[in-house]
């Protein structure tokens, strides 16, 4: 059963191809990562996944539908959330409300039920504040609650960023690079958010450097290198292809 | 803010929080009553802080933290004081005060653009514009009355913050506060030479002031009252949307669009909304300054007056609403307090800004 499925996806910015050509399908509750080496078009491949750039060529279909042109938001109320390589979080605004104001397109009241705070207003808010909690403690930043986001330490961060992108009920969460950066013990840390993650039946799609993560938590792996995919399959299978071990150390040569 | 040794001890501390004090008086009673407060807050706090029970407030860093904890205690005091002031004061304080609540709206509609969402709006004088003739022109040439007029002012200004928005927001940043800065011209200018409908630089006379039951309300101590009461009743609507997901979203996009967008905020549709609530209440304030003055010209809507606005959002601290209505009052009392100095007055309170955009470039009320 596949939850998301590319077809030949293209992406030009102005002559240069960042992706060209690349499909994959992604099984429904599976860990796919996406490796390849710096500048292999990882991140913009994310981004055409998520709408922020929409590909020029090629289909995206998310449970049957096709995605590839929606708008960001729209993409995130049909179920794909994601983080970012380099931190985006709100940072003037407190733990809780990056993880609340990720709850907006799940929840609806009007202005004016604002204005005079009705019963629905204060039964939603109360309702996305208890759930915003869950989502802090699953990422282990429920003492944090209340301070600046930015004030975080990185690993935090990190974290709350998951948690921020779980908070919008994904069917799919898109990690990139989650643990650029990060101490051993930080990536541990990750590592066990990612697996509860699956647990409560999400997909995962993984961008990663770190290769020992990527071979011990992966069902699947897709390669690309220079905007094309050069290999995908299980972790074994990629370990041993002799064109993902080229593009990682290079060809061998005669001596 | 880290401030240097000599300012934060407590001696400091309390000489500048009985300075600030004696500034917001001196408007009021001038120059020796201003003095007598100094003195009176000064030995007040050195009393307190000598017998060590409470912690003198340093008067920069930890405002938003004192009036966090004195919320209604604040509120209370200030609602009295602020309802007493007609029976206490002359006509001359009245009008300023009036001027500073009419300025209050305009601060904290644009500060809904400017502080929560982030885009720079210099052309908010138009909005200010569009509420003022609207009901100058309803009023004069169709007899419609202040009460019916509010609610027609306020949703026409509100649609042109949208219009305006329409094909401005495909801009960001620099340009965008261009373009809303030529829009700002660009009423002006048409106030200026429509004459069949405008008057031109004559402007409109013969506007008349609420009535309430059939009394009119053209007294400045009665017409007080109808600014502040509508002054609260902007500040409790825009505390209660800033709070709501449609706060939490305008400063999602402030922060971070890119994010506000993955996380299911559509940008566009609520930058838009931005700009229609914020200018919502410009058209209140200029149709409150029109039955004020009885009279509007293009000159009360120039290029300078979205500058002061902008100024007093600032200077309060951009996105803090009550910070806003800070800015308004300081804006508007203190260049009246220094107008025994004449000339030097632009140039003390200009100096003024300079300090404080150095010490506490956040603004008055600011968090960060």
């Amino acid at each position: 059963m596949h939850i998301l499925d590319a077809r030949e996806v293209s992406k030009q910015f102005g002559g240069v191809k960042a992706i060209e050509g690349v499909s994959f399908r992604i099984g429904i509750n599976s860990i796919t990562s996406i490796i390849g080496p710096n500048g292999a078009g990882k991140t913009t491949l994310f981004n055409c996944l998520t709408g922020i750039t929409p590909p020029s060529a090629g289909q995206i279909h998310f449970k049957g539908k096709d995605i590839s042109a929606l708008p960001p938001h729209r993409i995130t109320h049909l179920g794909i959330a994601r983080t970012f390589q380099n931190i985006r979080l709100f940072p003037e605004m407190t733990v809780i409300e990056n993880v609340m104001v990720a709850q907006h397109c799940r929840i609806r009241y009007t202005l004016p039920g604002a204005i005079i705070r009705s019963g629905a207003f204060r039964s939603r808010e109360a309702a996305i504040r208890e759930k915003a909690y869950e989502f802090l403690e699953l990422a282990n930043l429920e003492a944090y609650a209340e301070s600046h986001a930015g004030e975080l330490p990185y690993g935090s961060q990190r974290r709350l960023e998951i948690a921020r992108a779980l908070a919008t009920e994904p069917e799919i969460l898109l990690l990139d690079e989650p643990t650029a950066g990060m101490n051993p013990s930080e990536t541990r840390d990750v590592m066990s958010l990612i697996r509860k993650v699956q647990q409560l039946g999400k997909t995962i799609i993984l961008i990663e450097h770190d290769m020992h993560l990527v071979m011990g938590i992966s069902d699947w792996i897709v390669v690309l290198d220079h905007g094309v995919k050069i290999a995908e399959g299980t972790p074994v299978q990629v370990k041993n292809d002799p064109l993902v071990i080229e593009a990682y150390l290079g060809k061998e040569t005669a001596h | 803010m880290i401030l240097p040794a000599y300012l934060n001890t407590k001696i400091a501390k309390t000489v500048i929080a009985a300075l600030l004090g004696a500034i917001m008086l001196l408007p009021f009673k001038g120059v020796l009553s201003s003095l007598i407060l100094f003195a009176a807050i000064a030995s007040v706090l050195t009393v307190i802080s000598l017998s060590g029970k409470i912690r003198v407030p340093s008067a920069f860093s930890t405002i938003p933290a004192v009036i966090k904890r004195n919320k209604t205690c604040i509120a209370l005091s200030l609602a009295g004081i602020l309802a007493a002031c007609p029976l206490v004061l002359n006509n001359y304080f009245i009008d300023v005060l009036i001027m500073a609540g009419i300025y209050s709206i305009l601060a904290i509609g644009l500060n809904v653009i400017v502080g929560f969402t982030g885009l720079l709006n210099l052309g908010f004088a138009a909005f200010y514009a569009c509420g003022a003739y609207t009901y100058a022109l309803l009023n004069t040439k169709i007899g419609l009355g202040f009460w019916v007029c509010l609610p027609v002012s306020a949703l026409l200004t509100s649609c042109a913050g949208f219009l305006l928005a329409v094909p401005a927001l495909r801009l960001r940043g620099d340009y965008l506060a261009i373009v809303t800065l030529g829009f700002g011209e660009i009423t002006r200018l048409i106030l200026n030479n429509w004459d069949s409908l405008t008057h031109g630089p004559n402007g409109i006379t013969g506007i008349e002031a609420p009535t309430i039951a059939g009394i009119s309300l053209r007294d400045l101590h009665y017409y007080y009252y109808i600014v502040f009461g509508i002054l609260a009743v902007s500040l409790l609507i825009i505390r209660r949307v800033e709070m709501s997901r449609f706060g939490r979203a305008w400063k999602a996009i402030k922060e971070n669009e890119i994010a506000a967008s993955t996380i299911g905020i559509n940008t566009t549709k609520y930058k838009l909304f931005a700009f229609a609530f914020g200018s919502f209440w410009a058209g209140i304030a200029g149709m409150l300054f029109a039955a004020k003055m009885q009279f509007v010209s293009p000159e009360s809507f120039t290029f300078m007056e979205s500058v002061l606005i902008l100024s007093m959002v600032i200077l309060g601290g951009l996105g803090n609403t009550y910070g806003a209505v800070l800015g308004a009052f300081l804006l508007v009392m203190l260049p009246e307090a220094l107008r025994e100095m004449q000339l030097y007055r632009m140039l003390i309170l200009g100096m003024g800004l300079v300090l404080l955009m150095r010490f506490r470039p956040q603004g008055l009320l600011g968090v960060k």
